[in-house]
């Protein structure tokens, strides 16, 4: 059982190892807490449409399932939209059009193809555990590289001594590219190869 | 007239859905190896994403609005998307085979997209009339195609240069959007003239 939440933490990586929802990574990474928010986000919609998914799995019919998974992700995203902008809509202006577009992070419908749909509930919901943490990390790890050297900030609170002068590459998308290949090219290092 | 070609210009060059929005980075990563697929492939996307654009804006704007139903967009955007690559996919099968030779491979993939939800998220949020939204879609899809030949471009030479065993893949593909986002930054200064 244990291994099945490990996993998704280093090993097997939704996105330093397997390139999956990169597009957010990259998207919301500019400041710390639009990362910490969008990690909850997708660690919710990843939990509860694995739950969903494993719970229907021996009712759906194969031809259609995956517009059946994409309706459970959609409606998931769209529980996650309303709450931001109910509760914290400074932080859902700033995620934009990021929140909906879980619905189609890869990562989302990768696991419920790959492994929900053919795993009892209790398995199915350590793994979308370990996968959501293991892709929020990254998110905050990336998130305070760019911050720190963009904006010389952490969680939008001054760090940096006041002669430090911005990079604000690190926050145009050209600094989020880059310092994301070199997350990956470090992942590279210290594991086995991926291509 | 002058709004649709800024618009045309601006999806390009200045907010390019890869560069400037990352929408679209799997397709991106996946299938820029070799200028032949990524060709079938951003062929593929302009295609489905005037598509995508127009019937997404005639549903949200006669049936959604109408009903009061805004909160139902993404479920029904993603559902629009998905019958739209099916209906494509089966169109074109039918009635140009070496249509369907070039692009059927690509046309699946379509679906888990970001771009093409994207799109139609950007032109309700834009607000955008239905000739600016379908323009959108379309200029939005040469943009991504634009994008993808050139990094395919790119990594056809990358295959004889000598990369550090590290960086292989994945990793100095990024590096290299990077700097093609560095240079495309400077596109900016074409609209504030």
């Amino acid at each position: 059982m244990k291994k099945y939440f490990i996993r998704g933490l280093w090993h097997d990586h939704p996105a330093l190892r397997q390139l999956l929802g990169m597009c957010s990574i990259l998207a919301v990474t500019t400041y710390v807490i639009n990362a910490v928010f969008m990690g909850l986000g997708v660690i919710f919609v990843l939990v509860g449409s694995a739950f969903f998914v494993s719970l229907i799995r021996k009712i759906v019919p194969d031809e259609i399932r995956i517009v059946v998974f994409t309706v459970i992700i959609a409606t998931f995203v769209t529980i996650v939209d309303l709450i931001l902008k109910a509760f914290f809509p400074g932080i859902s202006d700033a995620l934009g059009p990021y929140v909906p577009l879980i619905i189609v992070n890869c990562i989302i419908l990768g696991r419920c193809e790959a492994f929900a749909c053919k795993n009892p509930i209790r398995a199915s919901l350590l793994d979308a555990l370990g996968m959501g943490l293991g892709y929020t990390w990254l998110l905050i790890v990336l998130a305070a590289v760019r911050e720190l050297l963009g904006y010389g900030t952490l969680f939008k609170k001054p760090i940096m001594p006041s002669t430090y002068n911005p990079l604000s590459i690190m926050v145009a998308s050209a600094g989020a590219f880059i310092t994301l290949g070199f997350f990956i090219a470090i992942m590279n290092k210290l594991g086995k190869k991926v291509t | 007239m002058s709004s649709l070609f800024a618009i045309f210009i601006s999806a390009i060059l200045i907010n390019n859905f890869v560069l400037y929005y990352f929408l679209g980075i799997c397709p991106f990563l996946g299938v820029s190896a070799k200028a032949e697929s990524a060709f079938g492939m951003g062929v593929a996307v302009i295609f489905v994403m005037t598509i995508a654009n127009t019937v997404s804006w005639l549903i949200y704007e006669f049936i959604l609005i109408k009903f009061g139903l805004e909160f139902l967009q993404y479920l029904v955007f993603i559902l629009v998307i998905a019958a739209l690559v099916q209906i494509v996919e089966m169109f074109i099968r039918k009635f140009s085979p070496p249509l369907y030779k070039a692009l059927g491979i690509f046309l699946p993939l379509i679906t888990t997209n970001c771009a093409i939800l994207g799109a139609a998220l950007f032109m309700i949020s834009k607000k955008y009339n239905f000739l600016e939204s379908v323009f959108y879609g379309f200029a939005g899809g040469v943009g991504f195609t634009l994008v993808i030949l050139i990094m395919a471009g790119i990594r056809e030479e990358l295959e004889y240069s000598d990369v550090p065993v590290v960086f292989k893949g994945a990793a100095i593909t990024l590096v290299i959007t990077g700097i093609l986002a560095l240079i495309f930054m400077g596109f900016g200064g074409l609209m504030s003239a």
